[in-house]
């Protein structure tokens, strides 16, 4: 490869018409072989002759399932021996059948590939990409301080979460600190954020159970949230308020009265919920029981978040690595104990609480200073200066333009979403876009762990199970 | 969207007003929610903005079911089969609207994964601009297909 | 059931914020005892010090298994970077986590681009399957004994690995079609 581009001189673009290496761009021979396996599968025509030969079973099963780990592990046999598998079952009874991409209750353009005996779920598959966006390569062409505007439309349901766990891992490859009160308003949103973000959980799982006021109720929750964070961002979504060095802008005048309209309005509508739902035979009998997951298959799995808590793993990154100063306040972590819709419906219930709590204390101890970093590096010069000094509205124009440069080096920043370990792989040329980002999003690792929670289920239960695990496309795809 | 050669008569204009203004009062979306556009598509419909109010809170799981695909989101390349699918099962009439900037030129994300533009997948009656459009937007852009219908032919 | 959950204040009360965990001597001796490993530990200025095991390609699942066996079970993630004109040409990133202990660790393996495979840890863990799809979605990268490497992300039919820094951004030229005005 003559014309490599350059890591030194930062000189990113990469010859176009050069094809890849042909070695490197073809799998190997057994790669290729388990994807027309997987192609038959999908398209369900017959597969290629060498399985039939190679299994001798005629045109019925493609992947020989005793010697299948990946259908081993769906059922957790793995790492956990808690289902009971019938292998009496006739090969006839079992149908597939395809679920999404557009469908009411995915959740967005999940689809799931369910094969069925009867009203059984033997096997399930999700099948994920229909929102890939390409974020992780559009990512290396913008620099850090338009990254921002990238990550939030990731997950876009905790947008503040995104632009946080991005904006610590610059400042950690930087080395800035960030001023307290920065520090302090970016607690307070993504608080907020959470609450928001458990709201819509909360609209859409009482939905998804034929509780159809729920809908209706968690949105116009929601919309204090959203109310506020316009009032405050400009944007009720895809925020780009917190940066690398602090946030975008300082609180507006009379943030108080907002938050305290929040904090007293969302804990009588919990109650609310609660009378509706908690002892609601109903809902009891659609939820206690379904869609259970282990603490084992919670770890092995990469489950986190409410879903492993609802399962009784002590683990929250708010406690365990904390994060912009969270450790300043008291809050505790809800636990459940039987890992079913239910407990995940209580644990985020509880945690809107305690999300409450937090905010309570930022609202009663909001330092007073400066929003955001005064390392000129990071932040432009102040507008009056703009004025006055030629230096600094060149200041101001490179920093807008070139972006700054951050040192070479590679971090993993990890934030605690409303959906779980939200992390992200930073890797630093020494350029001024980041050479490689990475998203470690917990929908993804969830999405996977589906197949676990629905084996040898009911297919009746599938969306209750798929909305309680809370799974956000964008997330899941980027 | 073909004209007619010659004027139509009182009776035919008075007809098409009346059919139009059905077709408007009741116009049911299909439920094609992609990206973040559909979570602000949902709190249009939700109890706060409440798109009822346009008779059209109904969001319809079926394609056949439903006159206007608010196409809500980015198209990704591996989606763009799918949408059109959709599209070819909802009858006639049938209008669509490109909600939010990705879902009408692709956005910010001018990449390998996207469909610039869902114009290139499905005809398109409206484009909503923002990202993503709050509530107003989407019933701004909605109420101007409505005057857009109004103003056309029944045989669309 | 209960009928609420339990709150309880886990054991964070022991690790106050600034207050790195010590540094990890099994990690030292696993990267020992495996040929080709070294451990570092990377201070953070703003954050949490990283612990950091690099291991050759050879190593790798050995590495895996022991860091299992020492207590990091839980699979967080794992990722592919592209370095282009570094050899080896890329580098898997594996990130475990320690619950009880509340450590996490970091696995860096290259592997050269001239053969881009590596073996799969979905037997140790389960959770790594969909992230080995996607990197080989994504990179190209070739999971050995993976159970079903496949394209996760993209179409079936797509061709080529778009997170490669040899690929392009790739663009569509936007154009407005079907835009009629409003009379």
């Amino acid at each position: 490869m003559s014309d490599t581009p350059d890591l030194a001189t930062g000189n990113l673009e990469a010859p176009t018409t050069e094809a890849p290496p042909e070695s490197a761009a073809q799998p190997s021979p057994t790669a290729r072989q388990r994807r027309e396996v997987h192609d038959a599968w999908v398209a369900g025509t017959e597969e290629p002759a060498w399985v039939r030969e190679a299994t001798d079973e005629g045109a019925q099963e493609l992947l020989p399932e005793a010697d299948d780990p990946a259908a081993s592990s769906q059922r957790g046999i793995v790492v956990a021996d808690d289902y009971v598998v019938e292998d009496d079952v006739d090969e006839e009874e079992r149908q597939i059948i395809n679920m999404g991409p557009q469908h009411p209750s995915t959740h967005g353009v999940l689809r799931l590939h369910l094969e069925l005996e009867g009203e059984k779920i033997h096997r399930v598959k999700p099948i994920i990409g229909y929102l890939h966006t390409g974020m992780e390569k559009t990512a290396e062409t913008l620099t850090y301080l338009q990254g921002g505007t990238n990550v939030t439309r990731m997950d876009y349901l905790s947008p503040f979460h995104n632009e946080l766990v991005y904006s610590l891992a610059v400042e950690q490859l930087l080395g800035i600190d960030v001023p307290p009160r920065a520090e302090a308003i970016r607690i307070l949103m993504t608080e907020l954020n959470r609450i928001a973000s458990h709201l819509v959980w909360i609209a859409t799982q009482g939905m998804d159970v034929g509780a159809i006021s729920m809908m209706l109720y968690g949105w116009r929750e929601r919309e204090l949230c959203l109310d506020f964070f316009e009032k405050v961002t400009g944007l009720r979504m895809n925020h780009n308020y917190v940066r690398p060095g602090g946030v975008a802008a300082d609180l507006p005048d009379g943030w108080e009265d907002d938050v305290e309209v929040i904090l007293t309005r969302i804990p009588a509508a919990l109650a609310e919920y609660e009378e509706i739902l908690n002892a609601n035979p109903i809902f009891l009998d659609r939820t206690q029981g379904v869609g259970v997951i282990t603490p084992e298959e919670c770890r092995a799995f990469g489950v986190t978040g409410a879903n492993a808590r609802a399962s009784g793993v002590d683990w929250d990154l708010r406690k365990a690595f904390p994060y912009s100063g969270i450790d300043r306040y008291d809050f505790d972590v809800p636990l459940g104990t039987h890992g079913d819709v239910y407990d995940r419906w209580l644990v985020r219930l509880e945690e809107i609480r305690q999300s409450l709590r937090i905010v309570s204390q930022v609202l009663a101890t909001m330092p007073a200073g400066d929003y955001r970093t005064d390392d000129r590096k990071v932040t432009p010069p102040p507008r009056k200066r703009i004025d006055e000094s030629m230096e600094a509205l060149i200041h101001h124009f490179k920093l807008f333009t070139e972006g700054f440069k951050v040192p070479e080096g590679e971090v993993y920043q990890a934030v605690e979403s409303p959906r779980g370990e939200l992390g992200v792989y930073l890797v630093s040329n020494g350029g001024a876009r980041p050479w490689r980002l990475h998203m470690r999003t917990p929908s993804f690792a969830h999405v996977q762990a589906l197949p676990v929670m629905m084996t040898d289920s009911l297919v009746a239960d599938i969306v209750a199970t798929l909305a309680s695990v809370d799974p956000v496309l964008g997330d899941v795809d980027r | 969207m073909a004209g007619r050669s010659e004027p139509p008569g009182f009776l035919l204009t008075t007809l098409d007003k009346g059919v139009n203004w059905a077709r408007t009062r009741s116009m049911w979306g299909a439920v094609f929610g992609l990206a973040c556009c559909a979570i602000e598509m949902m709190a249009t419909g939700a109890s706060h903005n409440d798109l009822g109010r346009f008779g059209m809170e109904v969001f319809r799981a079926s394609p056949r079911q439903a006159d206007l695909m608010i196409v809500a989101g980015r198209v990704s390349q591996k989606m763009a089969p799918v949408l059109r699918q959709v599209y070819d099962q909802m009858s006639e009439p049938k209008w669509v609207i490109s909600m939010g900037a990705c879902a009408s030129t692709g956005g910010m994300f001018n990449n390998y994964a996207l469909v610039q533009g869902v114009d290139q997948v499905v005809p398109v009656d409206m484009y909503v601009p923002g990202c993503p459009p709050g509530p107003q937007s989407l019933m701004h852009g909605i109420l101007t297909l409505h005057d857009k219908i109004m103003a056309g032919d029944i045989d669309r | 059931m209960t009928d609420a959950p339990q709150t309880e204040s886990p054991a964070a009360d022991e690790q106050t914020a600034a207050a790195d965990p010590p540094v990890d001597v099994a990690l030292d001796g696993l990267a020992a005892a495996v040929p080709g490993a070294r451990f570092e530990r990377l201070a953070a200025p703003t954050g949490h010090a990283q612990d950091v095991l690099v291991v050759d390609r050879d190593g790798y699942p050995d590495l895996v298994a022991a860091v299992h066996e020492a207590g990091y079970d839980v699979f967080v993630d794992l990722c592919a970077v592209d370095y282009l004109s570094r050899d080896p040409r890329f580098e898997v990133v594996v990130v475990l986590l320690d619950h009880d202990a509340g450590r996490r660790v970091r696995i860096r393996t290259g592997v050269p681009g001239g053969d881009p495979s590596i073996a799969s840890i979905t037997r140790v863990f389960p959770g790594a399957n969909f992230y080995e799809r996607e990197a080989f979605d994504l990179f190209g990268i070739d999971f050995e004994g993976h159970p079903d490497l496949t394209r996760i992300l993209l179409p079936d039919d797509w061709e080529g690995h778009p997170l490669r820094k040899d690929y392009p951004v790739g663009s569509v030229p936007v154009q407005f079609k079907e835009a009629h005005k409003v009379t």
